[in-house]
């Protein structure tokens, strides 16, 4: 019995020690870097854009000697912030509106958001306006030849609720997760979702740009074809810019560069790995 | 003549037993840490999910009743009812009984007592593989044979349903039933079976009157332990289930079972989202509980 208990208790002075050192390590190598650093860039808003923020911010913080905060609270919310001077930058997945740009906020489009709806590839329909996305989806159309296709039944694919590609979908073509046709298949990922609709000729899904290819057919939407370069001349609607916002009165200089890096080769090289559009 | 062991050899014996007994006690304590490590797993896995699933309704004033009665599950508006998963749980699960029962009694009768060495050698390796294969591989299979064979021959506008999860989780659940099943059949003794066919009786006859009833307790846990295998089963389910949020009224209806609840959306959760999956990880739990709680009772009737 002694053994076990002074093993015991080796063992939890063992454990201890560890945890002290890992929390002295932690606490030592934050104090040097806020020490060396040479201020604190605060951005917050959309979780749309967060991910992208943060890589960007991680690669940023690699070459320059300043600390990136991104915190992800959603666009109004980002926006307010930056209007009010509690962060520097806002991040909005949204245009502005009309009284936000009045409080004087300057915007930059950092990237691209482009979706598109795609069929199996011998479905006869290939175009719909926004309007006959939105029947379709909350399921008040539920068979193509109401859409100029075969007489058959439309099955609905979408991404898990939670998904920021599924809430951009909603918020554009307009209808919220509750209105999501109820007997719609559920996948998750922009791969299985192509997956599903490439092998059932009565499916309908969305996905993000980088993955279209011949396997499905992608929907013009109001006749305009799911390309860049149509999301970056706006004619395209299924798309939304990612926004930096700001008041030139709080934007540091930090800030400042950390824009330009952004809108800088380097930075849209990594706005089109993460699967954003870049700007040019 | 051997002489009297001097005081010096004494000592030395009796410090070479020391040795020996603190190795011996040194591998008892390393084997007790082994074993209460799965213990601690257990707890802190238990305790996790508990935690974090019972907090919206501790903390944030949501009804345990209407998260297990509600047909509504709208997370980003922050309606959380996971009825219809509960139904196709269940569904599912029983659904899957119903194929897979039959087919792997009568396997595991065929090995124990009718198939002649050199077919069960064959047979048997066959289905101890099936239960090795990853589950994902079996929701391939579903994804790419049995979702497209109903969606066409049924004519179906898409193939996942309660149809494809339920011959997907039969076939998942044969090995586990079949495995525990043969054990059981052949641990009753052949004393039995020479007297049922002494008395006249076919073999046919002595397996289902005599061999089965004797093995009643066996099978019994069989059939548990593949119920809990389909009731838990997640990667599989995920691919053929279509995942839809409805009550289901028929085969073909694609409906979205607890366990894929949990993995397809927890990718992207926070809050009392997340917090929501945890809770409907609770509820799986009670079902796997309550299924071994019906395990034992039947062993201790077994053993009795």
């Amino acid at each position: 019995m002694r053994f076990i208990k002074e093993a015991t208790i080796g063992l939890l002075v063992l454990f201890l020690a560890a945890l002290l050192s890992a929390c002295g390590i932690g606490n030592d190598s934050e104090t040097e870097s806020s020490n060396d650093s040479k201020g604190t860039i605060s951005i917050s808003g959309s979780t749309s854009v967060g991910p992208l923020a943060e890589k960007l911010a991680v690669k940023y913080e690699e070459k320059n000697k300043v600390n990136i905060e991104v915190n992800q609270i959603g666009s109004s919310a980002g926006i307010t912030n930056a209007t009010s001077g509690v962060s520097e930058i806002g991040m909005s997945s949204r245009d502005l509106k009309e009284e936000e740009k009045a409080n004087g906020l300057n915007e930059v489009v950092i990237a691209y958001d482009g979706i598109v709806v795609v069929t199996h590839p011998s479905n006869k329909v290939k175009n719909l306006t926004i309007e006959q996305v939105k029947q379709i989806f909350t399921g008040e159309v539920t068979n193509w030849k109401e859409l100029g296709g075969d007489d058959m039944e439309i099955v609905v694919v979408s991404r898990e609720d939670g998904s920021g590609s599924r809430d951009a979908f909603q918020e554009i073509v307009g209808y919220t997760s509750g209105e999501l046709v109820r007997s719609s298949i559920v996948a998750s990922g922009n791969g299985n979702i192509k997956t599903t609709v490439a092998t059932n000729k009565h499916a309908v899904g969305f996905i993000s740009f980088e993955y279209i290819d011949h396997s499905i057919s992608t929907i013009k939407i109001n006749g305009v074809e799911a390309t860049a370069e149509n999301v970056l001349q706006q004619k395209y609607s299924l798309s939304r810019p990612f926004l930096f916002v700001y008041k030139e009165e709080h934007l540091t200089n930090s800030g400042q560069q950390f824009i330009d890096y952004i809108l800088s080769q380097e930075g849209q090289a990594i706005v089109s790995e993460t699967g954003a559009i870049p700007i040019k | 003549m051997p002489s009297p062991l001097t005081e010096k050899q004494t000592l030395e014996i009796g410090k070479s037993n020391k040795r020996k007994y603190m190795l011996e006690k040194l591998s008892a304590r390393i084997f007790l840490l082994c074993a209460l490590l799965s213990v601690l797993s257990l707890l802190l896995i238990v305790g996790f999910v508990f935690y974090k699933g019972s907090h919206p309704f501790v903390a944030e004033g949501y009804s345990f009743i209407d998260f297990v009665f509600g047909v509504d599950w709208v997370p980003s508006e922050g309606k959380f009812g996971i009825f219809p998963m509960i139904v196709a749980s269940v569904f599912a699960t029983f659904g899957a009984l119903i194929i897979g029962v039959p087919i792997g009694l009568f396997t595991a009768i065929f090995l124990a007592e009718i198939a002649p060495k050199s077919i069960a050698k064959i047979i048997s390796p066959a289905v101890q593989l099936l239960a090795g294969i990853p589950s994902v591989l079996y929701g391939v299979f579903g994804l790419a044979i049995i979702v497209p064979f109903l969606q066409n021959n049924l004519g179906l506008a898409k193939g996942q349903s309660l149809l494809a999860i339920i011959l997907v989780l039969a076939i998942m659940m044969l090995p586990t039933i079949v495995t525990v099943a043969e054990t059981a059949i052949r641990a009753v003794p052949k004393t039995y079976r020479e007297g049922s066919l002494a008395l006249g009786a076919s073999q046919i006859g002595t397996i289902f009157k005599v061999v089965v009833p004797a093995a009643k307790s066996g099978i019994m846990a069989a059939i548990v332990l593949g119920l809990g295998r389909a009731i838990g089963e997640t990667m599989a389910v995920i691919l053929v289930a279509g995942n839809s949020l409805i009550i289901p009224t028929s085969l073909t209806d694609s409906v979205r079972p607890l366990t894929t609840n949990i993995a397809l959306e927890m990718g992207y959760a926070f809050g009392t989202h997340q917090e929501m999956l945890f809770a409907t990880g609770i509820v799986l739990f009670s079902f796997i509980l309550l299924l071994n709680f019906v395990l034992a009772k039947i062993s201790s009737k077994g053993g009795n």
